[in-house]
């Protein structure tokens, strides 16, 4: 037992030694860590001594590397319409994801909205993040920025949502009426690739709601248990595993690069995700996504 | 029934957080403007209730301010939605929108609801001895009311109810204590 023990404190003090840290800051919503480990820069929400809360990581070595999983399927949305002109992503963390869309789509306009200002500033200074006038950081919350946007009848060819973290998710991105409002400002050949969970009671209410408001949906997922991209399109010509299939072959080569394996992404998909469809979709009059995503699923 | 108000005061300043993000987001600033707006409207509703309070208080108009803040609260009910998109569409600022909005649609309710906590503590005061006696214990359990208020909703109830439902549900103990205080005085008169 004391073994045991011992092993366990060395392994912990293994991890505090060769992770360096090399920024800390308490932001309006959060304390913000920036790790170096190996060649990996990573920057995280909460203490880093806990494994596996990193919200974005950077190969130093070669930043176009997708780190986590949850990004390449992200990144692999592009097999559903591979020509966006004009992305949407939400949350911007390191803003890895940005810059490899800014890499493989260097004409198409890329808007980042982030809610906190503190995040853009350490993607800058720590992440390379390099502010273009093709890749725009918009400092707002996600919801005000879509509802302008959609006043103004902007649309975009590929949003990314991904705000949402395991231990906090913004409520009101989480509702019938928000994703509504996505749909606005989605143009008729976009597509939306939403990163979520799948391990709690949160899943069937938030299946029910992307049910609600889209009807049909796919879901990308390489682990069991582990992070699930909803993707959705209104053209039905493009969320079809024919069209994917298609655009694995045309963009398996370039999505290498990134180190997104296209095959495996094509093989992840489930065109017929199941859930308990009694789950109430989430409302902005109902929307306790952080109190379900604490329940078992 | 000042633990119940205490309850109600912070159940929908709680709910603040869910009936604003809609409309201005899930930022700092938008609790900046709830927690601004009730602590005005309360502070406004503790001076007017302590000047009120002098022209001999009883328990019939103690009911009666729980009737109106009871009525009030359907500002929020009705007009949450409306006035949200409304303010949304002439204040591009989120901060001065959510200023505006919380005024609108929590100012009067809530200053009501600051009125009558002075307005106990003249009720239940017999002798200037005593007054502090009076106004500690009714803070005691105003204060506690806030806390299970605050606890209660943002833990348990939205997990089951809608926002208006809750609320609809204040409301109605409001009113039900309002009644109840007027049939009080009736009796006893």
């Amino acid at each position: 037992m004391k073994k045991i023990l011992l092993v366990i404190v060395l392994l912990q003090l293994s991890v505090v030694v060769d992770a360096k840290e090399l920024y800390r800051a308490k932001s309006l919503y959060r304390d913000i860590y920036v790790v170096e480990k190996n060649d990996l820069l990573c920057l995280k929400f909460s203490i880093p001594r806990r494994e596996d809360t990193s919200q974005s990581c950077m190969d130093r070595k070669n930043p176009l590397r997708m780190v986590f999983n949850y990004t390449r399927m992200m990144m692999a949305s592009v097999l559903v319409n591979p020509e966006p002109q004009s992305i949407l992503i939400v949350g911007l963390g390191g803003g890895t994801l940005p810059t490899a869309f800014n890499d493989m789509y260097p004409n198409a306009e890329i808007t980042n909205v982030e809610i906190d200002p503190a995040v853009a500033k350490v993607a800058r200074k720590y992440f390379d993040f390099n502010e273009t006038e093709k890749n725009q950081v918009v400092i707002k919350d996600a919801r005000l920025h879509i509802k302008r946007q959609a006043l103004k009848n902007k649309k975009y060819d590929l949003i990314i949502l991904d705000a949402f973290g395991s231990d906090y998710i913004p409520e009101h991105l989480t509702t019938v009426e928000f994703l509504q409002e996505v749909k606005q400002v989605l143009s008729p050949q976009g597509v939306l690739a939403s990163n979520t969970f799948s391990s709690s009671k949160y899943y069937h209410h938030e299946s029910s709601t992307y049910a609600e408001v889209f009807g049909k949906f796919f879901v990308m997922q390489t682990n069991a248990g582990s992070n699930r991209v909803i993707l959705y399109s209104e053209d039905d010509t493009l969320l079809n595993i024919k069209n994917i299939e298609n655009n694995v072959k045309a963009l398996g080569e370039t999505l290498e690069k990134y180190d997104v394996d296209a095959e495996l992404m094509l093989r992840s998909i489930n065109t017929m995700p199941m859930w308990n469809e009694s789950a109430r979709p989430l409302t902005d009059q109902y929307s306790p996504a952080n109190i379900l995503n604490a329940k078992e699923k | 029934m000042a633990f119940i108000m205490g309850f109600v005061i912070m159940s929908v300043e709680m709910l603040g957080g869910r009936i604003l993000a809609p409309y201005f987001g899930g930022s700092i600033h938008i609790w900046g403007s709830i927690i601004t707006v009730f602590m005005l409207a309360l502070a406004i509703g503790y001076a007017l209730g302590g000047l009120y309070s002098r022209r001999r208080p009883d328990i019939r108009k103690y009911g009666v301010l729980f009737i109106a803040a009871a009525l009030l609260l359907w500002i929020i009910i009705f007009f949450s939605e409306s006035l949200g998109d409304f303010v949304f569409l002439k204040i591009e600022d989120e901060r001065a929108g959510s200023l505006v909005y919380c005024i609108l649609i929590f100012f009067l309710p809530t200053t009501v609801m600051g009125f009558a906590s002075p307005y106990a503590v003249s009720l239940i005061t017999t002798s200037k001895e005593t007054s502090g006696v009076s106004a500690g214990f009714l803070y005691f359990l105003s204060t506690i009311g806030s806390a299970l208020g605050t606890l209660i909703t943002s833990f348990y109830l939205v997990e089951y109810f809608e926002t208006n439902t809750i609320i609809k549900f204040c409301s109605g103990i409001l009113l039900v204590l309002g009644i109840a205080a007027i049939l009080q005085h009736r009796k006893n008169a």
